[in-house]
């Protein structure tokens, strides 16, 4: 008894803090909250049968007749088949309904608005339609009604961001759609849910979600090209960058590093955070995960280098600089 | 009425038992009667258990605080690959099966299982299957993709260590001895019943068994061809699965889980049967609805290969084939919900004892019922499309596999000890544990199902410190050190039991089935005669001709 008390505080406690800010999300939530409630009843009438039952019908000491003998009541089992069976129909009528409005189909030859794909262990955005490449923080206007395609580059991962409602696995070789109209601007986490990897845990979301106007204006921004460096340091920096390994995986835009193994770096410094989640974005940080990437995240794809200290210094130097 | 009829082999002892004389170890190696067999896997479900147990709280120490170092992820990763593996197919899988070889020919009247060697074999298989497993970590280390192993990160481009091939060959031999157990089960079934026991008057437990092994027969296949492809993949590189070379990311997933979801069946039907017989012992009336709860057995067997897809609803399939497995999921939900219903409705009227084995039978009724409806989320799709891989998953299956399984089998092991070993479960101690585990239970799990839906994933090494997250996984975590510690005093407790418990007698429980009837332990023999049966409760008819021959 105390057990499902317990349970149902916890979830009336969690309709507070579940917040679906998004079309697809509040959806799914009101058919959660149907559940719920079906789910309470049922466990209460178990729960309120059992301790009943025990009560009532507890041997008492020197009693020693045997209980009435009975063994079946047909009409008994038409109940206990009958009220689950109508509450499962109407569960299902609901669930058709629900994913008809969440998950439409997509008509042939649509665009998507996102391309999200997944790699051990990080994102890459892409916005076909404004020739924007990102990387980890995902930027998304408010009050559209947005297709995203989810691709996977490597092995099976999976987008979810709860407060936006359903998720969506990243399948290598076959693309997946999700339909997506956020309500509020606003910073929205979330995580990859398919287990894929050592580095699962660090391969979290953040999700950007910005009025029409803010979106475009970061669209223009990081359309252009990567800032050219000037002082002699970061000079050396992008020097280093383009000709030793860095380029052969990572992108920077108006430079040669055109490789997508690595997360596109041309406007990191706009970025707030590191490695999926895993830092903040500054100067230290950065200078730690280049001088040794897998005491910071081990089984990271980035090998330790051993660079001298003066190099990781004009590479963190040259990529700050980067807006 | 007394009249006495053949009873099967075996006459003499087999070849390789020395009953009388004791060769110790030798004598438990070279076994082929299905009492020793049956106790040596439930000594192997409980080795694999403590070793299991101890991976768990490893996983929960590193859990215990948000960005724990405690484990590296790699280490994390392999601890939790090997805890799955090892709870589903070197505990459930063990557990039941030993009560399945054990209490089967005692219920049914026989003397023996059909195939005395065959039965020796399954278990020798099914123990070097797990201890392979587990050489892997010997080997360079153990298996990491999870115990569902999804491809392509099953691959040797993702997972270069041997840990996954010997995942494969382990998994396949213990495979082996789960179905030729299967056939073993149902031939004896079929053919060694005591004259009278027609299959409508099957004692529930050994109905479930029957079906179970079916059960068992048909979903094994699946996983040992895909288990086939994937050494072939990783060994002689083969595509199946490989998706760089055009191989099939889901192929696997749909192999695994026509395999998989009968698979969670399987290792609950038994604990139903147990149920089944320990909810009319403790209420002193027979079974409510015997028919609905075989013929809701039969009808959870055949829906279980018609579900697997839902694991699969966020794969992206389609909103046509989402809703089939949908409906059919949903459908698993009736006859399980019908069981319930009718175990309480034994229990109803009757003359309730709450003996060790009947607590934990009660408390099933509520835990099974949470992960029951939890699953039922889990079968309607867009909650699924919320909810799936993350910590409300781990909370449900844990209601499931202990709620369900493990507490029908602990209810059997308090009931039937008497039975195997002649002396009583210290019953005052074994109270102690109930309570101590009921409530490491709930505090390890019931918090994580506000985890999921915080939106925790599972599988993770750690995580950020979000807003309750720190304080939900350190409840867990000290929740699953009281379960640890709960199961060490189990440990205790069977120890001393068979050291200096109370001698149980014959039928300690004024028990309604055939294996009370003769001693406890029962002989190399288990019968010498058995009457004629003339209905689902044999032993309760022989009483009351014994009560009313004496006034």
């Amino acid at each position: 008894m105390f057990i499902s008390i317990a349970y149902f505080f916890q979830i009336i406690l969690l309709q507070s803090v579940e917040n679906p800010t998004s079309y697809q999300a509040e959806k799914i939530n009101k058919l959660f909250n149907y559940f719920n409630i079906a789910a309470a009843c049922m466990l209460l009438l178990v729960c309120f049968l059992v301790i009943f039952i025990c009560i009532k019908f507890k041997e008492k000491k020197g009693d020693e007749r045997e209980p009435k003998q009975t063994t079946g009541n047909k009409k008994i089992e038409a109940l206990m088949i009958g009220i689950p069976a109508l509450l499962l129909v109407w569960f299902f009528y609901q669930s058709l309904t629900t994913m008809h409005a969440v998950a439409s189909p997509v008509p042939a030859g649509t665009e998507p608005d996102v391309i999200i794909t997944g790699h051990q262990w990080w994102w890459e955005v892409d916005y076909p339609k404004a020739n924007v490449v990102t990387a980890n923080q995902v930027h998304l206007p408010v009050g559209k009604h947005l297709l995203m395609e989810m691709r996977s580059a490597d092995v099976i991962h999976d987008w979810w961001v709860p407060e936006l409602g359903n998720k969506m696995d990243l399948v290598p070789k076959i693309n997946n759609y999700l339909w997506l109209d956020i309500n509020k601007p606003g910073n929205y986490i979330g995580a990859c849910s398919e287990f894929c990897g050592a580095q699962h845990a660090w391969m979290r979301i953040n999700v950007i979600a910005q009025n029409e106007n803010d979106f475009q204006n970061w669209l223009a921004q990081n359309s252009k090209d990567a800032v050219v460096p000037t002082d002699s340091v970061a000079i050396k920096g992008s020097e280093i960058f383009e000709t030793q390994t860095c380029a052969s995986c990572h992108r920077i835009q108006g430079t040669t590093a055109t490789s997508n193994v690595g997360p596109d770096l041309t406007h990191l410094a706009s970025r707030t955070e590191l490695l999926t989640g895993l830092m903040k974005n500054n100067e230290e940080n950065l200078y730690k995960w280049i001088s040794h990437p897998q005491q910071v995240k081990p089984g990271a794809h980035m090998p330790d280098f051993k660079y001298e200290k003066d190099t990781v210094n004009a590479i963190v130097h040259y990529l700050s600089l980067l807006k | 009425m007394n009249q006495s009829i053949q009873i099967p082999e075996p006459a003499s002892p087999f070849p390789g038992i020395g009953v009388s004389s004791d060769q110790g170890l030798l004598q438990w190696i070279s076994s082929v009667d299905h009492k020793m067999i049956g106790i040596m896997y439930l000594l192997i479900a409980l080795i694999f258990f403590l070793i299991g147990g101890a991976e768990a709280l490893l996983m929960r120490i590193q859990l215990g605080q948000p960005v724990n170092h405690f484990l590296t992820p790699e280490a994390y990763d392999q601890i939790f690959t090997m805890h799955g593996t090892t709870m589903i197919f070197l505990v459930a899988m063990p557990a039941v099966l030993g009560f399945s070889v054990y209490f089967t020919p005692l219920m049914i009247g026989a003397n023996e299982m059909a195939f005395p060697r065959m039965n020796s074999f399954s278990l020798w298989i099914t123990f070097f299957g797990g201890l392979l497993l587990y050489f892997s970590f010997l080997a360079g280390g153990g298996p990491d993709a999870g115990w569902f192993n999804y491809s392509p990160l099953n691959e040797k481009n993702y997972s270069s260590s041997n840990g996954i091939d010997y995942y494969a060959m382990g998994l396949l031999l213990t495979g082996i001895g789960s179905v030729t157990t299967s056939i073993n089960l149902i031939v004896t079934i079929l053919h060694y019943r005591v004259k009278g026991m027609k299959l409508n008057m099957l004692p529930l437990f050994v109905w479930m068994v029957f079906v179970n092994s079916f059960l068992l027969i048909a979903a094994f296949p699946s996983l040992n061809a895909a288990l086939a492809m994937l050494l072939l993949d990783r060994q002689f590189q083969a595509h199946f699965f490989n998706t760089a070379n055009g191989g099939s990311a889901l192929l696997w997933q749909h192999l695994f889980w026509i395999f998989g979801h009968p698979e969670v069946y399987i290792v609950i039907l038994p604990p139903f049967g147990i149920l089944s017989e320990v909810f009319p012992v403790f209420s002193r009336k027979p079974i409510f609805g015997y028919a609905f709860v075989a013929a809701s057995s039969v009808a959870i067997a055949l829906l279980a290969f018609g579900v697997w897809a839902h694991h699969m609803f966020a794969v992206g399939l389609g909103n046509t084939v989402d809703a089939f497995f949908s409906a059919s999921s949903m459908l698993i939900g009736i006859p399980t919900g019908v069981k319930v219903f009718n175990w309480i409705a034994t229990m109803y009227g009757g003359k309730i004892k709450f003996t060790v084995s009947m607590m934990f039978a009660i408390a099933f009724l509520i835990e099974f019922t949470i992960g029951g409806l939890s699953g039922i989320a889990f079968s309607i799709v867009p909650i699924d499309w919320q909810l799936t891989d993350t910590y409300y998953v781990v909370a449900h299956l844990h209601y499931v596999f202990i709620g369900g399984t493990i507490f029908g089998v602990l209810a059997g092991l308090f009931y039937w000890f008497p039975k195997m070993t002649g002396k009583m479960l210290d019953e005052k101690m074994g109270k102690w544990f109930f309570w101590l585990f009921v409530i490491g239970f709930n505090g390890t799990f019931l918090v994580q199902h506000a985890l999921g839906m915080l939106g925790m994933p599972r599988r993770v090494f750690t995580y950020p410190d979000l807003p309750g997250y720190a304080i939900l996984n350190l409840i867990s975590t000290m929740g699953a050190f009281l379960m640890g510690l709960s199961v060490l005093l189990l440990v205790y407790i069977v120890y001393k039991s068979i050291k200096n418990g109370k001698a149980a007698g014959n039928d300690p429980w004024n028990g309604f089935t055939l294996e009370w009837l003769t001693t406890s332990p029962p002989p190399l023999k288990n019968f010498d005669e058995v009457p004629e049966v003339k209905s689902r409760w044999p032993l309760w008819d022989l009483k009351q001709l014994k009560e009313e021959s004496r006034k």
